[in-house]
């Protein structure tokens, strides 16, 4: 990312504890628009608890996290978070609702004009590659685990959010789904142009998917990097990380 | 066959029945416009969750011939007849709703929930729009015991003249007559045995899938 690209999200100095216990520490750094910055770590490296600090599930105990140059703590947080999109592991969407009314959500939560969310709703599930007249009307249950991901990602879209938050979102896949979703859903970002903070665990994800890598590891953010950069990181955890992917040794 | 008690005293029957269902139906009306609210509120404020569970609890625990007997002297709810059964009732009623309640909104999937704050839901909009409908099936267990329950006890509130299907019980007792016994506690039984038949198969019908 050039210096010139806009800053999307910063988090300055950032710490968070609960019950006097820092739960990530001292986070600095920008994420720019348009890149897709994948948060890497192991479990309870503090991933997903940076990522809720960008739509204030969280608010930071030290420092700011700035949206759009304001802080979040300033926002409206009903406002902050219609602006950002929320892909987490397959159990998000609501069992109660269609493919259609999950989709719609927040269209609907904004008064859009019913025929206007129809619209919306179909042209997203194409964008994502479920034929709307076949999906729209059926609820989670009916769904694979790939199709429900698939409108996890289209409602998140929704209402057009410049950015995007993903927890996870392909962990519970079958690898040959995920590798297809993760390949696609590359080509999407690419397309829109949506800035995507990613959190994840497999390195081989990170891979695919990144502009940037965050490194995080006991709740800091010890390396962040394009992948190129990544792989030559001396960090004895990007090392761990690496070492999870064999086959490269031999390919690279 | 006329003999038979079902027979024998069949208009009296469905006298006391129909008072019966009224002593109940509104116990439980009230019951639940105070118990479901209450049962949202204190997953909202946390710490009222205890003080009004235990209460609830304590109502719970108070025999139910003492309590009908303890409502007497007390004035506007209490005395004799309709009204402080009614309360009674109400009283007996309201910690399986309130315990359902709360149960069902805090069971709701975290993960749902927090999908719905991350979209941009407030919190009233996540209630009704989500908590709510997947709460349903466990609010309507606690309906459905709460009216098992009220029906049998509406038989002892014939104790304080509230009329009702007791009627015939306490008449029994008094003369020693099983039959009178039996026109009470038999179509009590039938009563409870239908409402728990019908509020078990609404709470299947709006079951969600997941």
């Amino acid at each position: 990312m050039s210096p010139s690209t806009p800053i999307a999200v910063e988090f300055r100095s950032v710490t968070f504890s609960r019950n006097q216990r820092p739960l990530v520490s001292n986070l600095n750094f920008p994420i720019y628009q348009g890149e897709a910055l994948i948060l890497l770590g192991r479990s309870g490296s503090g991933k997903t608890t940076t990522m809720k600090l960008i739509n204030r599930l969280f608010i930071p105990t030290a420092g700011e996290v700035l949206f759009n140059e304001i802080p979040t703590t300033e926002w409206d947080e009903i406002k902050l978070r219609r602006r950002i999109g929320y892909v987490i592991q397959e159990t998000g969407l609501f069992p109660h609702f269609t493919v259609e009314r999950n989709v719609g959500l927040v269209p609907i939560l904004e008064r859009w004009k019913p025929k206007q969310i129809k619209g919306r709703v179909y042209e997203l599930l194409n964008i994502v590659g479920l034929d709307p007249k076949k999906f729209a009307g059926r609820y989670p249950h009916e769904l694979s685990g790939g199709q429900r991901q698939r409108v996890g990602v289209a409602r998140a879209l929704a209402a057009d959010p410049p950015v995007l938050l993903m927890d996870e979102p392909f962990g519970a896949l079958d690898p040959i789904t995920r590798l297809e979703l993760q390949q696609e859903f590359r080509r999407l970002q690419q397309e829109l142009g949506k800035t995507v903070v990613f959190v994840t665990h497999d390195i081989q994800e990170a891979l695919v998917l990144a502009s940037r890598i965050g490194l995080m590891y006991g709740g800091e953010l010890i390396f962040l990097g394009t992948t190129q950069e990544f792989m030559r990181s001396p960090h004895p955890e990007s090392q761990a990380f690496l070492e999870c992917l064999p086959y490269l040794k031999y390919s690279l | 066959m006329k003999d038979f008690f079902l027979i024998k005293y069949a208009p009296e029957i469905l006298e006391h029945t129909l008072e019966h269902l009224f002593l109940v139906g509104v116990a439980i009306s009230i019951a639940i416009l105070i118990g479901i609210p209450l049962g949202i509120w204190i997953t909202r404020q946390t710490h009222f969750r205890q003080p009004v569970l235990a209460i609830a609890n304590i109502f719970q625990t108070i025999p139910s011939l003492a309590l009908f007997g303890l409502l007497i002297p007390v004035p506007i709810i209490g005395g004799i007849g309709t009204v402080p059964a009614i309360v009674a009732l109400t009283v007996y009623s309201l910690l399986p709703i309130i315990r359902n309640t709360y149960t069902g909104i805090t069971g709701v999937d975290p993960a749902i929930r927090e999908a719905g704050w991350g979209m941009g839901m407030t919190d009233r909009q996540l209630l009704f729009q989500v908590e709510i409908p997947l709460a349903m099936t466990v609010i309507l267990a606690g309906v459905r015991v709460a009216t098992v329950i009220a029906i049998g006890i509406a038989t002892i509130a014939a104790a304080i003249g509230a009329g009702g299907l007791g009627v015939f019980v306490f008449r029994g007792i008094s003369v020693v007559n099983n039959q009178l016994i039996l026109a009470g506690a038999v179509p009590s039984a039938i009563i409870a045995l239908v409402a728990d038949l019908a509020i078990g198969w609404m709470e299947q019908k709006i079951k969600v899938k997941s």
